[in-house]
């Protein structure tokens, strides 16, 4: 088992495994959020988030996310650097886009910019409600409960900002982006596939891409066309 | 009617492993639409013979698609504009008048080159001496039907095995990774009852062996698919994952 982590497989499995397990999570993030634009009183959406930080499950569920992104991220960067390394002359004429899309050749140029924005995204919402507090996030009481008033922190942003929707919309198509090529090629890695199972996955993938790229793109579009 | 065609060349150089190379820029006219790509390089060649020049170095060898011999990165891609065919298999109607083509040798830090457009592949028939085998004498030819074999299994181990070992997987590949050639040498053998014995031990060493001789690693791209002149499916990369994950979680 030693060296499985250091093979070119065993890496790759590592990026697929997180690459998974992210898309699960971004699944549960995606449905909690719609939640913001199905009740504007916004008790809907602040009883999603509180069960969510309160839950004991989600609890456990945070740090074995971080180190999703850890893993994910870090072996992406080592394994785009090992591949590089295998080609120390490039070719002066390069003609590609006829062989493979797009997305799967800029995976990592993806993958970095999705990562910018998780961080603006982190300081925006996650670190103000876990860390720093905010007056906007002033207790609430939903159905007898006092809670947060995450919708506030959310719904003032969108509202508010044009720049920051469509900064929303653009990470959101990155994403989307990334999972066009990432969803089946992450069955593919694990060696789940075969001629049948791949037109299959490829086709799954694509929605699956085009569902959680308008998903996140509606909810800050919504706010701002509507208030 | 015959229709001949004039072209500029954009060729790479290179004395010798060692040496730098550069681009040198080459005119050919006359040349039949009939006629194949080798047989215009040949025709450059022997003006460069005549010119006094060092003809250029390439690789070649059957000319009729079966060796794997003829590399080339024709205009940006393996094996020239052309789908599912080796260069030998390349034709000059292929290209229009005046056109400027350029060529390169295979670009892989596991492929070094020899000379001009030769790269050294040896790295391939290493990977097969790792494993790509079945390592018991089989003897005489045994009766057709005395191991019964499922006809999608042996099918699918066919078109495997119509791999040739060129390196346009490898040369397409933004990684240059030979995970296709790989999957399709250890598919042909794991597909089969004959080769399911040596399977966990062939894929360990195989893969081991491809990484030590410095290729990437696949990112699944699908590139070198479209780029295998034998239309090796990506189907089995799938597999050597399969069989390669069996392999090491179970030691
Ligand atoms: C929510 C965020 C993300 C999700 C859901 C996600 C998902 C995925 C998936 C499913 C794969 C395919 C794995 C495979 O082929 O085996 C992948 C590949 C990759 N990701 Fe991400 N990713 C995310 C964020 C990132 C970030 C922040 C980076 C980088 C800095 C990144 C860089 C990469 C790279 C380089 C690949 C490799 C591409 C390849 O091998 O085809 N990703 N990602
Ligand atoms: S898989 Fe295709 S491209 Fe790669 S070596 Fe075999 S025949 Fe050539
Ligand atoms: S020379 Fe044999 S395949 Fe082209």
């Amino acid at each position: 088992m030693s060296n499985f982590l250091t093979s070119s497989i065993g890496k790759k499995f590592l990026m697929s495994i997180s690459g998974l397990f992210l898309m699960m999570f971004i699944i549960v993030h995606l449905s909690i959020n719609l939640l913001l634009i199905f009740d504007d009183s916004g008790d809907l959406f602040n009883q999603g988030a509180h069960f969510m930080a309160t839950n004991p499950a989600i609890k456990i569920m945070e740090p074995v996310l971080a180190l999703g992104f850890l893993v994910h991220i870090i072996w992406s960067l080592v394994v785009s650097f090992q591949n590089m390394k295998a080609r120390p002359i490039g070719y002066k004429q390069l003609n590609n886009s006829k062989s493979s899309s797009w997305a799967s050749r800029n995976m990592l140029v993806l993958g970095c910019l999705i990562f910018v924005f998780l961080v603006m995204h982190i300081i925006q919402f996650f670190w103000k409600i876990k860390v720093t507090g905010d007056p906007l996030l002033a207790h609430v009481v939903v159905g007898g409960e006092e809670m947060e008033n995450t919708y506030l922190l959310v719904s003032s942003l969108f509202k508010a900002s044009l720049i920051y929707s469509l900064i929303y919309v653009v990470g959101a198509v990155l994403l989307g982006l990334h999972l066009a090529h990432g969803f089946w090629s992450s069955f593919q890695t694990i060696g789940f596939a075969n001629k049948i199972w791949l037109k299959r996955l490829q086709f799954v993938g694509v929605i699956f891409a085009i569902v959680i790229a308008i998903g996140f793109s509606v909810i800050p579009l919504y706010f701002q066309i509507k208030f | 009617m015959e229709k001949t065609i004039n072209l500029t060349l954009k060729v790479w150089r290179q004395n010798g492993p060692k040496e730098k190379g550069r681009f040198e820029t080459y005119q050919v006219s006359n040349i039949s639409t009939d006629s194949s790509f080798l047989e215009m390089m040949d025709i450059l060649n022997e003006q460069l013979v005549n010119d006094n020049q060092e003809p250029i170095a390439f690789d070649h060898d059957c000319r009729e698609g079966i060796c794997g011999m003829c590399s080339l990165y024709i205009n940006g891609r393996p094996h020239g504009p052309d789908g599912e065919i080796t260069t030998c298999q390349l034709h000059m109607r292929k290209f229009k008048d005046g056109e400027t083509i350029t060529i390169e040798p295979w670009r892989a830090a596991a492929f070094p080159i020899i000379k001009d457009l030769i790269v050294d592949r040896t790295a391939f028939d290493k990977i097969i001496g790792a494993g790509g085998y079945v390592s018991v004498n089989t003897g005489g030819v045994p009766d057709a039907n005395a191991i019964p074999i499922a006809r999608p299994a042996a099918e699918e181990a066919m078109d495997a095995a119509s791999c040739i070992g060129c390196g346009a997987c490898v040369a397409a590949c933004k990684n240059s990774s030979a995970m296709l050639f790989v999957s399709a040498k250890v598919s042909q053998l794991a597909l089969l009852p004959q080769g399911k014995v040596e399977a966990k031990r062939r894929a360990k060493a195989m893969v081991s062996k491809m990484d030590e001789l410095g290729f990437g690693g696949c990112t699944n791209t699908g590139a070198c698919e479209v780029e295998c002149p034998k239309s090796i499916s990506i189907a089995h990369i799938s597999r050597l994952n399969r069989e390669y994950l069996k392999s090491r979680l179970s030691e």
